[in-house]
């Protein structure tokens, strides 16, 4: 194995199974099947897919939240279903979720990012550099005496993010941050990340179902019915505006104009992203 | 209604009572708690009703707030007047219907009285210049010797921290469920008892449903945060006990002697008569 | 039939040292039969002016005109008022409690004092409006998927068999496919029924698809009201308000910026496109 590889699965399988009142099996569904993947260390990777194509038990498994039924995961080589990993795993590979209120266990937003720390056993004095670190590097220090009950969504979530970086993880698994809030919310959470990964190097995963979120990825992954269906850079994934469609994803507008220019005959390069390289693109035509 | 409450409440301000370390407050209020049921005299009651005073003013908390605190239990306190007043025997003084008043009846009510607000204002001055959070570290270091006889110690603080988080949270989901049912026509205002237990199911199922689904997802975030019991752990907060927190030790002890003092000597001449 | 609004404001915590002005000033009559979206970012008072609609929330000065009558008379029912006017909260899945997803959309009805059998016809007829799954009828709302719950949730609020319907951002957390049908419905529901809808969003994209007027709110006052192409004009003040127009109108206009002689006013990417080729044929280009 690569050293450089931070997070590696092999033939992840993961069944959830649901019984009846007496125990028995009721029925049995995968819903990973044979998934592989390797992330690069430093790397800002997007997982794509809708509801229930198996995209959030993808990333509970990089946590050690959720073991596989079958196959392996490795988080800088360790192997999460040994027990004696589960702590190092967790320390290696942070976790945000979606809900920005279910996440925050202190009450006020300094105790909240020292939580982790907390549980880590880090000394008193390292923990508080460690809090400062972490606000500042989400933008929240002024509102480090606040209550997070105060706080919108998008601040919210930026103190879970503040949380987990706390923690020194080397990789952040991201599961829908953004599904609960508003466009302004959204944006600044989505900086933040990105921040995290340029400046801190830290291996961003972030799943979502917000194509404008994935375009700065070096690299996307499209999940559907627990299968790993499309991989490789945005341009790659987004010039595939039909196979997007067939997932029931969506496409950026910008995108969809593109191809939509595309198809009654402008030169445009396929797998235009934003609104700005479109422009610029029919610039060139002028 | 659920706003006037100043029980349990904490009053932001800047002073030395706000800075003092929560064990010594728990164990001043807890001092203060027995020295009420110590006193026995006039001279008792205004000694520690000026003790009460300074430490008010000291506190910056401003006096109407704590009052405001025994509205809340005037029902309790009026109850507890009138049983003694009209309950208690000894040299008759009025009488009418089947109501007697008697001049112990009218000491004991009165003390009593007395006893209860300094009492509720005493425990309010401790809670509202406390934040929560520094309450359970309080109660949790306090109370460690528990663990000894095997009383989680470290799990229930660590649950009324995550209940104080939630209440607000909690109390505007409760709104939301109410305004959402009443625009499909519930109506939670009239009819009887029983129409009106029946018209909380509704509110009740959503909440009761959301609050399983919410301890779920913070368990799983505290574990995905590490987290694994009180074994191993750091405070990003410890609790250090500074000068202050000693020489307020050293003052509690001899207010405490005061009061045993006062309570042996302290009676006044006409009270013996009364 | 129509609502009309007469100066309203709403103060929250009037009596207390910081009263927050949630609505001020707010004037506008809502026509039979319209589809209009309100638009506004988190804290412009969109949800407050919608509880005012259906008098959960008393206005502290102003009044409200349903049908020509002054719903806050003495005399005027608000419960009544709750039945023509529905309003369907934001994630009104968390609102469903019955055994049943059927019992649960006859709680309106049966509110209103329908008979059992009346109630049923409702639920039923309601059920089928919003294209409910048959198979799922009986099923407990706890065991659905997120879209089919929100289905249930929405088809509670149409078994009242309302005349005005509000939706508070019925899209929110939901995955693209959800979105889209979720949309589809309510617009279908629209035409079919000439119900008078009110769209709340964040998202213009969805609004101008959709919508036939747009009500843009901004700290607690209406800013703009008009067609929404009228209103995608001002889209450097939307930005400046936290908003933003969809993102084709962005290359529309950066295209104009850069010389391209083209219409600015398409709000679809149809209409953008079709705009963006006339100009290059005029220009010659093509």
């Amino acid at each position: 194995m690569a050293l450089n590889e931070i997070i590696r699965s092999k033939d992840l399988v993961c069944e959830y199974i649901t019984r009846d009142e007496e125990g028995n099996v009721e029925s049995i569904k995968k819903a990973i099947d044979g998934v592989s993947i390797d992330v690069k260390a430093g790397d800002f990777v997007a997982i794509l897919g809708h509801n229930g194509s198996g995209k959030s038990t993808l990333a509970k498994h990089l946590n050690a939240i959720l073991t596989p039924t079958e196959g392996t995961v490795w988080i800088d080589g360790k192997d999460t279903s040994d027990p004696e990993n589960l702590w190092s795993v967790r320390q290696t590979a942070g976790m945000v979720f979606q809900n920005p209120d279910n996440q925050i266990i202190g009450s006020i937003v300094e105790e909240d990012v020292g939580f982790g720390p907390e549980n880590l056993g880090v000394p008193t004095d390292e923990i508080w550099e460690r809090v400062d670190e972490s606000l500042s590097a989400v933008k929240m220090q002024e509102f480090r005496s606040n209550s997070p009950n105060k706080l919108s969504g998008g601040q919210k979530q930026r103190v879970a993010i503040a949380g987990v970086v706390a923690m020194h993880p080397q990789c952040i698994v991201l599961d829908e941050p953004t599904a609960m809030l508003d466009p302004n919310g959204r944006k600044d959470v989505i900086r933040a990340v990105r921040a995290l990964n340029m400046v801190e190097h830290i291996t961003i995963i972030l799943i979502t179902h917000y194509m404008e979120e994935v375009i700065y990825a070096d690299k996307v992954l499209v999940m559907d019915s627990g299968h790993l269906v499309m991989q490789g850079t945005p341009k790659d994934i987004f010039s595939q505006v039909d196979t997007l469609k067939s997932y029931h994803l969506d496409v950026p507008q910008a995108t969809l104009l593109a191809e939509e220019l595309r198809k009654s005959g402008l030169p445009l390069s396929p797998g235009i992203l934003s609104g700005e390289e479109l422009v610029k693109e029919i610039c060139q035509l002028l | 209604m659920v706003r006037e409450i100043t029980i349990g409440q904490y009053y932001y301000a800047e002073s030395v009572l706000h800075r003092l370390d929560p064990r010594v407050k728990l164990m001043g209020t807890l001092i203060y708690v027995i020295a009420l049921f110590i006193l026995n005299n006039i001279l008792g009651y205004v000694f520690a009703a000026i003790i009460l005073a300074a430490l008010i003013k000291l506190s910056k908390v401003p006096f109407k707030y704590i009052v405001k605190g025994l509205r809340a239990v005037l029902i309790v306190l009026l109850l507890t007047i009138s049983l003694n007043l009209f309950l208690t025997p000894g040299i008759q003084l009025v009488h009418f219907w089947i109501f007697t008043i008697t001049a112990e009846g009218i000491k004991t009510s009165v003390f009593m009285a007395l006893r209860l607000i300094m009492l509720i204002m005493g425990c309010s001055l401790m809670t509202l210049t406390t934040t929560p959070n520094n309450l359970t570290d309080g109660l949790e270091r306090s109370l460690k010797f528990l663990e000894v006889v095997k009383v989680p110690v470290h799990e229930i603080a660590m649950m009324m921290s995550i209940a104080l988080r939630f209440i607000p949270i909690l109390l505007e989901e409760t709104d939301k469920i109410m305004k959402a049912q009443a625009a499909r026509g519930a109506d939670f205002e009239s009819g009887g008892i029983i129409k009106r237990a029946k018209a909380m199911v509704p509110i009740l199922v959503p909440l009761f449903v959301s609050a399983f689904r919410r301890a779920n997802d913070l368990a799983m975030a505290m574990e995905a945060r590490c987290y694994r019991g009180g074994a191993g752990r750091t405070k990003m907060k410890p609790l250090k006990y500074r000068r202050a927190d000693g020489v307020s030790y050293v003052l509690m002890a001899f207010f405490l002697a005061g009061v045993i003092l006062i309570s042996r000597f302290g009676t006044l001449p006409f009270e013996v008569i009364a | 039939m129509s609502i009309i609004v007469n100066h309203l404001y709403h103060v929250y915590g009037k009596d207390t040292s910081r009263p927050v002005k949630a609505l001020d000033d707010i004037c506008c009559e809502i026509g039979d039969g319209q589809f209009i979206g309100l638009i506004g970012h988190t804290g412009s008072g969109k949800s407050t002016l919608i509880q005012h609609l259906n008098g959960l929330l008393r206005a502290t000065g102003g009044e409200i005109y349903y049908n020509g009558r002054d719903i806050y008379d003495k005399d005027y029912k608000l419960k009544d008022l709750r039945s023509k006017v529905g309003l369907v909260f934001q994630y009104p899945e968390h609102q469903l409690f019955e055994i049943t997803v059927f019992k649960d959309v006859c709680f309106g009805p049966l509110n209103q004092g329908y008979s059992q059998k009346e109630a049923e016809l409702r639920a039923f007829h309601a059920l089928r409006m919003v294209g409910f799954p048959e198979e799922l009828y009986y099923r407990s709302p706890f065991d659905l998927s997120g879209g089919q719950k929100r289905r249930a949730a929405i088809a509670g609020v149409l078994a009242m068999r309302p005349e005005v319907m509000i939706l508070d951002e019925p899209t929110a957390g939901l995955d693209p496919q959800g979105r889209d049908e979720i949309l589809e419905q309510i617009s279908r529901l629209h035409r079919e029924y000439k119900m008078t809808t009110i769209l709340v969003s964040h998202s213009m994209e969805d609004v101008a698809k959709y919508v036939e007027r747009l009500i843009v709110m901004n700290r607690g006052r209406i800013v703009f009201d008009g067609i929404p192409r009228e209103v995608f004009r001002h889209y450097e003040q939307l930005e400046e308000m936290g908003l933003a127009a969809p993102a084709v109108t962005y290359v529309l206009n950066d295209l104009k910026k850069a010389g391209l002689d083209v219409d600015t006013s398409g709000i679809t990417v149809d209409e953008a496109a079709d705009s963006i080729c006339k100009a290059l044929k005029s220009a010659g280009k093509i």
